[in-house]
């Protein structure tokens, strides 16, 4: 999404530490947005939800009272429970399987799975929001860079040319902005992402379901 | 090979020339003089034992009879008694009485006790006076009769006058010595066995003594294992969250300086250095405790830490969840030897299988290096192989030089009912 479509959005925070729970309303609040609730735990964060119904929901990952992965099993469960809700989950973790699971839940769209560390990087942090918000899929650079190392089935088939494309893909950026990062024409962009898409054996559908499609078997590979 | 006993050593020709004849002799007399003292302790005691307080303090007497005889034993035993006593639960007396009691080896002793003031020393000075008294004393007629003047009474019986008579008695007596030091170590070689039997561990007592060991060194382990996890928390909760904060504050402030000014160009080095510092964070933390082993279990732990390697591996994981103690030391096995492949091998593709059938776990790790790899040489997996033998594993390495190397890694364990692996 451009930066000049942004709108203001109504934020569900879900974040233990308090130093960052500040930080974070502090940080969304400058650029326009409203957290409307910030919960300390899983459970506040449901019934967070549930009051306020709100535009996105911004979650840790590990969290009270076990402090394993309370804070994607309930980001996990909300989409379940409330499908087309955007949830962008924070992580210390650049294991896949964390990002695979959240993913999977609900039909891929208005996700993001994105390192703490990024939300040091204010303004790629605020667009991510921004994204998922809007119905993107967003994958941590990171966890895609690790992915990319590996070379397996079904990305075998891939060139490095289109595996680096899928890369940005996942990473929720546009076709545009793919080309700009590459320094290649929109057309050539197009071009890739429909090879890629043949190549995975994807079936013909909207092109933005598509494009989840493809970060989904990218994430599984 | 040498003699470990007197029997075996009085089957050597040269038994007469070996310490063994002296060992035997000064097993006996030691046993004369620990013999009358206890007699005497335990004349007391029994006085006592009648008002009740002397039966721990012959229980205590026993045991440390025991102890006594144990050392006294490798005069004439090369291979020494262990200790059949078990750690008492807990310190102080009373534990200690309690744990004694119902322990078959302090009776033993007590028992060993009894036989050693009443018979077994009196038997061993007998054995003494007959053994090497007497043919001494046959011996020392010439000093008798050089003393005298005129005659001497051999050994008290018959009548010698003359230095002939007294040198060929006293030849006699050295022949005599020779002859009885032979049933002389026979017989400590039967007083040894008999104080084996008694105060050294029996089988069932020794294989107690192992299962404790096992289990102090399983509960090492999990001490060790707790302690990581804390690390890994403290270090998550404290340290990783405050450095996060930091880069946001650094990041908000460079949105507040203007572009191309020093200031910018120094924020945004601090920026960066505070990134990498979180990266290396990251993974350090990584490296204590993996998280994901935790949280989605050894499937998926072991799926990444081939994703992380070095060196392309491929991967056939078919796996449940298991016990935490199994799933993390196969992590830490295997991934060591991810790592080893990626430092030693030169190898070029590696492949990782790990099964659980009927009830056991296995990991191979081969690869198409050049071999050689060795335990011994501390390549990090000898702890880690401690580390699964606490479970009752296995972590054997075939690494022929020229290679392959497989590095296989099996444990005993049932899988966990609950949740498959994601």
């Amino acid at each position: 999404m451009q930066r000049s479509g942004r709108r203001p959005l109504r934020i569900v925070l879900a974040e233990d530490s308090v130093l960052l729970r500040e930080g974070l309303v502090g940080l969304l609040g400058r650029f326009g947005h409203q957290v409307v609730a910030a919960a300390g735990d899983a459970d506040g964060l449901a019934t967070a939800v549930d009051t306020h119904d709100p535009d996105i929901v911004v979650t840790d990952v590990r969290m009270p009272p076990a402090f394993q992965d309370e804070g994607l099993r309930a980001a996990v469960a909300l989409r379940a429970r409330r499908p087309g809700l955007p949830v962008l989950v924070l992580s210390q973790y650049v294991q896949r399987s964390y990002a695979t699971e959240l993913l999977d839940s609900g039909d891929g769209t208005g996700v993001g799975y994105l390192l703490k560390d990024r939300v040091g990087q204010i303004e790629e942090f605020v667009e991510a929001v921004d994204r998922v918000a809007a119905g993107g899929t967003v994958v941590d650079p990171e966890v895609v860079r690790q992915m990319l190392r590996r070379r397996r089935d079904p990305l075998a088939a891939l060139t490095p040319r289109e595996r680096e494309v899928l890369g940005l893909v996942a990473e929720g950026h546009s076709n545009r902005e793919i080309a700009r990062r590459l320094v290649v024409t929109e057309a050539a962009v197009g071009k890739h992402i429909g090879n890629i898409l043949a190549k995975l054996d994807l079936p013909p559908a909207e092109d933005t379901h598509r494009r989840v499609l493809a970060v989904l078997a990218f994430l599984r590979a | 090979m040498e003699a470990r006993t007197p029997w075996q050593a009085l089957t050597r020709s040269d038994y007469l020339r070996t310490g063994w004849p002296w060992r035997s002799a000064a097993y006996l007399a030691s046993g004369v003089l620990t013999g009358v003292p206890l007699l005497l302790v335990l004349l007391v005691l029994l006085g006592f034992s009648a008002v009740l307080i002397g039966l721990p303090l012959l229980l205590l007497a026993g045991v440390a009879l025991g102890g006594l005889e144990r050392r006294r034993l490798r005069l004439v035993d090369r291979e020494p008694a262990a200790d059949p006593h078990r750690v008492p639960d807990a310190p102080g007396l009373g534990a200690w009485l309690k744990t004694r009691v119902q322990e078959q080896a302090t009776w033993r002793e007590l028992g060993y006790a009894v036989l050693h003031a009443t018979v077994l020393w009196p038997l061993d000075l007998l054995a003494l006076a007959a053994g090497i008294g007497l043919p001494l004393a046959v011996a020392a007629a010439p000093v008798q009769l050089a003393v005298d003047g005129h005659e001497a009474r051999v050994a008290k019986t018959f009548l010698v006058t003359t230095y002939p008579q007294a040198f060929g008695a006293a030849l006699a007596g050295l022949l005599l010595l020779a002859v009885l030091l032979h049933p002389l170590a026979a017989l400590a070689g039967a007083r040894a066995a008999l104080t084996r039997a008694l105060l050294a561990p029996r089988d069932a007592e020794l294989r107690d003594r192992i299962g404790e060991v096992t289990r102090s060194r399983a509960r090492l382990v999990a001490a060790f294992e707790a302690e990581r996890r804390r690390i890994e928390r403290d270090l998550h909760d404290g340290a990783q969250q405050r450095l996060v904060a930091l880069t946001m504050t650094l990041g908000l402030a460079r949105l507040d300086v203007p572009p191309g000014g020093p200031l910018a160009a120094q924020l945004a080095k601090a920026h960066d250095q505070a990134g990498h510092a979180l990266t290396e964070l990251r993974e350090l933390i990584h490296g204590i405790h993996p998280q994901v082993l935790t949280d989605y279990g050894l499937a998926a732990a072991l799926a990444d830490a081939a994703d992380r390697s070095a060196v392309p591996v491929e991967t056939d994981i078919d796996i449940p969840r298991l016990e935490r103690p199994v799933e993390s030391a196969a992590y830490f096995a295997a991934g060591e030897a991810l790592a080893n492949i990626g430092k030693h091998s030169g190898a070029r593709t590696a492949r990782l299988t790990a099964r659980h059938t009927g009830d056991l776990l296995r990991i191979d790790v081969h690869d198409d290096g050049c071999g050689g790899a060795d335990a011994a040489r501390g390549t990090g997996l000898t702890g880690l192989a401690d580390r699964v033998a606490v479970l009752d594993g296995t972590l054997t390495i075939t690494s022929p030089p020229g290679g392959p190397t497989l590095v296989r890694v099996e444990i005993p364990c049932s899988a966990l009912a609950a949740a498959p692996c994601a």
